[in-house]
């Protein structure tokens, strides 16, 4: 009755592993010197458009240095992304007023295309960080962390909110100070979440790290050395080899990286599963269990607790825990405060879109606008046309992978990589395609789009799949519900929740490809479809402020338009029906 | 002391358990309001109306009530998680404005934080409190030891079960001393055997009196878990919740067993108010019979004791200062004061601010000579001492006159502890030998009517 269950990690400590210790420290050692190699070459004096860098070079010997360069990029990025996380994740989950901006706000952000704003970022960098390549790293760097960021920040906040009552009253009986709170509730509770969140974020980045190390703004090619620039140059000099070449390389790249970081982290934050009972097979990662066996960590680990413990008292010492308000509401202030506030935001609001309008108007003739809504529709009917495609293609096989636990275990993390895998890698062989068999972009273009966006219903399926409850399984097998009874009772409801989840991800990912996939080249062969995404580009290889303003803008109106439409209403569908 | 009782206690009887005597009163609720606002937004329905309750040093209370009565809310508003619509509490003396610092509390689904290891999520509670490392760990280990968790410290709380996490949830109440310690429905989540286990412990742990809190408050809809722990059980009415009266369980831990005749009817009684939410409680438990002073502690005097000193009394009139008679007789004061207490007890004589005379009654009886003294000193004791007249009357039904001495034993031994209910059966002894009522013979262990 008494289960009687002795932690094994007091056995596993106390064998001396010498060589662990020495390949974490060879380990450690090894990746510092590389980040110093790498990083060094940032700071190249930059004079557009006198001083350039060194142009891209295609021999292959170069791509370890430029996988380095970019992979760099990729982790700056993440840094900022994770800070920008707890900060405006906290701010959104503590402050009520501050959740009535930040939150919408964070929704018309997640919506914003962040290709079509490399240019204007451009410029600002280059400015800011005058005479060195910094403001082009900058550029690339903040294209990243903006298609990293949202979700991240989205997941975090979300636990934040929804830490369960009794480990928020526990705390509150206890007396935490809110820096106890924080660290040892809220960011635990929000870890596996945030940590799966980061993981997709850091997959998805690759596309923009492809995308945004060589930007062409009014003809002048700006490129970065990175992975990214090499395939926009094996692009322009049609060289198929080098491309084969960057996508083996991007292959290993995602795989060692997966392998050293997200192995090890995804198995590490198993112990803040907020689960009261040991889950049966959890994730294991051979990097992991060297640095267990390893004696290392448990020394850098002891020897730093008295700062901890110093930290700890010195933050817990002016973050009190709140008082309580007693008898009276929630929000001390009188409502007109709140009323002056909101009326605030809203001349904000009106005050800005006039502004951006006016300029917009100042070169854009009126007709235009409208134009550009019909460029959105056809847009939109290709992001339809894709989603709905990809789930008539992945639902089936999504389902049939999911049920069979030694399958889905082999290929989840296949489709994972291939959600991560940088689709516009793969484009110049669709191009290829589509100019040796003549088919127009227009059509082209969709399955381009896809390419990057169909993962993720893939995936999220297999996850709905694996979610639904064998007995309920067992039920239907037992009633014996075949074909379509067995598909409308039992899995579109079971994996519902997890198909709107991928879908939002994918029509959102297939927006912001439009942008690279309505004009692709090879060689000196340049192709366009008509659409939002195509003007966008040309907007921006023309420098076309006003344009390039009216095109984002309308993106994001049809992408926030289509979520509040169609996804939101799916989702809370979903939450309300179909939650398991 | 003001009482804010809106509802008089069932019983007045001090509890039966003098090594517990009810205390200064720590958490008082006064005037408990509590409206919640309807889910659909228009107005408010309210949960808890006009509570009134105290938790006094010392005191085991049960919260009793049906679910949704609103216990769990007044429980967060005592532990100052929300704040009362209106009304207030005070904990020592200060309004309670925030979490209240006098409580520590055990919760139904344990709540603990799973990434962290059982001596960590005990530590954790003195953390807050600024402990510094090493008397933390300290502090914590013992808790662990105390809850029987020892060699478990880094263990993870899912590799436990749910009676062992919940013992990590009273460690880590445990170990902040609070003065008082809430539980809300903590044995629910847990299986009926490993429950039963868990609360004897908690019983025992109470009973030592080395409990690591001063008073306990625990949340409950199960009775029997009311009466088998708790002093006074508060019953808590539904729509709206308030207090619709309260049962104070007279009875020794030592007697709270199921097979306990007394036990029994206090469960069925306080069952009967429950089923009855429209009948006034002390109504619902009059069935029961009263406890109050069912056999009322006999002062430890001797017969001889009682008549030598009416008496004295009888023939020094000015003797009536109680520390006077005590220098007096060269009797010191704590062998003086029963013999008092008893004389009072029989009606001879009544104390009146330090001053003792003598009744009648007393006067006659002490002026008699010995077969009529004999005579009125057994009326007297007839009349008023429940304990002697349910010995004589048992006596004189059986056919033999004699009956075993063990079982008025282990009747005393209901109501209390073993040793004073020897000597209480002992000073039964003398009295019916003195008054010729009854006569016990030690050889074979048996009461018998006295021959005449
Ligand atoms: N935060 C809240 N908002 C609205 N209603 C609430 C809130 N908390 C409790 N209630 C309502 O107050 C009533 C009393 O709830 P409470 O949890 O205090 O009852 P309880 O006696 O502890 O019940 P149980 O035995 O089921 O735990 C219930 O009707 C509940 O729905
Ligand atoms: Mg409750």
């Amino acid at each position: 009755m008494v289960r009687l269950t002795f932690p094994t990690r007091e056995a596993l400590q106390r064998a001396p592993f010498r060589w662990a210790d020495v390949a974490v420290i060879i380990g450690t050692l090894g990746l510092l010197t590389l980040i110093a190699l790498v990083g060094r070459t940032a700071f190249v004096p930059f004079e557009p458009p006198t001083v350039m860098p060194e142009p891209i070079s295609l021999n292959v010997v170069n791509l370890p240095y430029y996988m380095g360069r970019s992979l760099l990029r990729m982790f700056i990025a993440l840094l900022f992304s994770l800070l920008f996380t707890f900060t405006y994740g906290y701010l959104a989950a503590h402050s009520p007023r501050a959740e009535r901006v930040l939150l919408p706000l964070l929704d018309i952000l997640q919506s914003v295309p962040v290709l079509g704003f490399l240019s204007v970022t451009l410029s600002f960098f280059i400015a800011l960080f005058r005479g060195s390549l910094l403001g082009l790293e900058a550029v690339a760097i903040f294209a990243i962390f903006t298609s990293q960021v949202w979700n991240m920040t989205f997941s975090f906040y979300h636990s934040l909110r929804s830490v369960p009552r009794e480990l928020r009253e526990c705390a509150r009986v206890f007396r935490l100070s809110r820096w106890q709170y924080f660290t040892r509730v809220e960011v635990p509770y929000a870890m596996l979440g945030l940590m799966w969140n980061t993981m997709m974020s850091f997959g998805g980045g690759w596309f923009f790290v492809a995308a945004s190390e060589a930007i062409s703004v009014l003809n002048q090619e700006y490129q970065l050395p990175g992975i990214g620039s090499y395939v926009a140059k094996a692009i322009e000099e049609a060289n198929v080899t080098a491309i084969v070449a960057a996508i083996v390389a991007m292959g290993l790249m995602i795989v060692t990286v997966d392998q050293l970081v997200w192995r090890p982290l995804i198995a590490w934050a198993q112990r803040f599963r907020n689960e009261q009972t040991e889950a049966k097979d959890t994730p294991n990662s051979w990097v992991l269990n060297l640095l267990r066996t390893s004696q290392l960590p448990k020394l850098i680990g002891a020897a730093l607790e008295p700062l901890r413990e110093f930290i700890d008292r010195l933050l817990s010492g002016t973050l009190r825990p709140k008082s309580l308000r007693m008898g009276k509401p929630p929000l001390m202030l009188p409502v007109w405060v709140d009323r002056l506030y909101d009326g605030i935001l809203i001349a904000a609001l009106i005050g800005g879109a006039t502004v951006l309008l006016r300029f917009v108007l100042s070169e854009v003739p009126l007709g235009e606008i409208l134009q550009v809504c019909g460029l959105g529709l056809i847009t939109l009917v290709r992001v339809i046309v894709l989603t709905a495609i990809s789930t008539l293609v992945w639902t089936p096989i999504g389902v049939a992978i999911g049920f069979n636990p030694r399958l889905s275990r082999l290929l989840q993390p296949v489709a994972q990589f291939l959600a991560s895998f940088p689709a516009n890698f793969l484009f110049p062989f669709v191009t290829m395609l589509l100019i040796a068999s003549g088919v127009s972009l227009d059509v082209g273009s969709i399955v381009l789009m896809a390419l990057g966006a169909q993962w993720y219903v893939l995936f999220n399926v297999i996850a709905g799949a694996q979610s639904i409850p064998s007995d309920l399984r067992e039920m239907a097998a037992n009633m014996r519900l075949r074909g379509w009874q067995l598909w409308k009772r039992l899995i579109i409801p079971g994996v519902f929740p997890a198909w709107v989840t991928g879908g939002i991800t994918a029509s959102g990912g297939a927006w912001n490809a439009s942008i690279v996939a309505e004009i692709v080249s090879w060689g000196d062969v340049t192709l366009r479809a008509t659409g939002l995404g195509a003007y966008i580009t040309t907007a921006t290889q023309n420098g076309d402020w006003p344009r390039i303003v009216l095109g984002v803008a309308m993106m994001s109106l049809f992408v926030v338009g289509l979520n509040r439409l169609f996804w939101r209403r799916l989702y809370a569908l979903s939450e309300q029906r179909y939650a398991l | 002391m003001m009482t804010l009782f809106t509802t008089a206690p069932f019983t007045a009887t001090p509890l039966d358990r003098p090594s517990r005597p009810k205390g200064a009163p720590i958490i008082i609720a006064r005037d408990v309001c509590k409206e919640f606002e309807l889910p659909d937004g228009n107005g408010t329905f309210t949960v808890l109306k006009d509570i009134n309750l105290q938790i006094h040093e010392g005191e085991f209370v049960a919260l009793l009530g049906r679910s949704g009565s609103g216990k769990s809310t007044l429980l967060r508003i005592l532990a100052g998680l929300i704040p009362p619509t209106s009304g207030e509490v005070i904990s020592s003396g200060q309004r309670v404005t925030g979490p209240n610092p006098d409580v520590a509390m055990v919760f139904q689904t344990f709540a603990l934080l799973p990434w962290l290891t059982v001596l960590q999520n005990v530590e954790l509670s003195l953390e807050a409190l600024g402990v510094p490392p090493k008397e933390r760990r300290e502090r914590a280990l013992k808790a662990i030891d105390m809850v029987g968790l020892d060699g478990f410290e880094s263990a993870y709380p899912k590799e436990l079960s749910g009676g062992m996490k919940q013992r990590v949830g009273f460690a880590r109440a445990f170990v902040r001393q609070p003065k008082v310690l809430f539980m809300d429905e903590p044995f629910s989540a847990l299986d009926v055997l490993t429950a039963e286990n868990l609360r004897g412990e908690i019983a025992e742990l109470w009973e030592q009196g080395d409990f690591p809190a001063k008073s306990v408050l625990l949340i409950t809809h199960n009775i029997e878990e009311a009466v088998l722990l708790a002093d006074r059980v508060i019953i808590l009415g539904a729509n709206p919740g308030r207090v619709r009266g309260e049962v104070v369980i007279d009875l020794s831990y030592a007697a709270r067993e199921r097979s306990n005749k007394h036990f029994k009817e206090l469960v069925d009684g306080i069952y009967i108010a429950m089923t009855n939410p429209d009948r006034d409680v002390r109504d619902a438990m009059a069935g029961v019979p009263r406890r109050e002073n069912p056999y009322p502690p006999l002062p430890h005097a001797t017969a001889g004791g009682i008549s030598g000193l009416l008496e004295v009394l009888n023939e020094r009139p000015d003797l009536r200062d109680l520390p006077e008679i005590s220098s007096t007789l060269q009797l010191p004061t704590d062998e003086l004061l029963p013999i008092v207490d008893a004389a009072v007890l029989l009606g001879f004589a009544v104390v009146n601010e330090g001053d003792i005379t003598l009744t009648d009654i007393g006067r006659v009886f002490s002026s008699a000579d010995i077969q009529t003294s004999k005579e009125i000193f057994r009326r007297q004791v007839l009349e008023r001492v429940p304990l002697i007249r349910q010995i004589y009357t048992t006596l004189t039904e059986r056919p033999n006159g004699m009956i075993r001495a063990g079982v008025f034993l282990d009747m005393l031994e209901e109501h209390f502890p073993e040793e004073e209910a020897q000597q209480q059966f002992d000073i039964a002894v003398d009295w019916g030998r003195y008054t010729e009522l009854f006569e016990y013979d030690q050889t074979d262990d048996r009461l018998r009517l006295s021959q005449p």
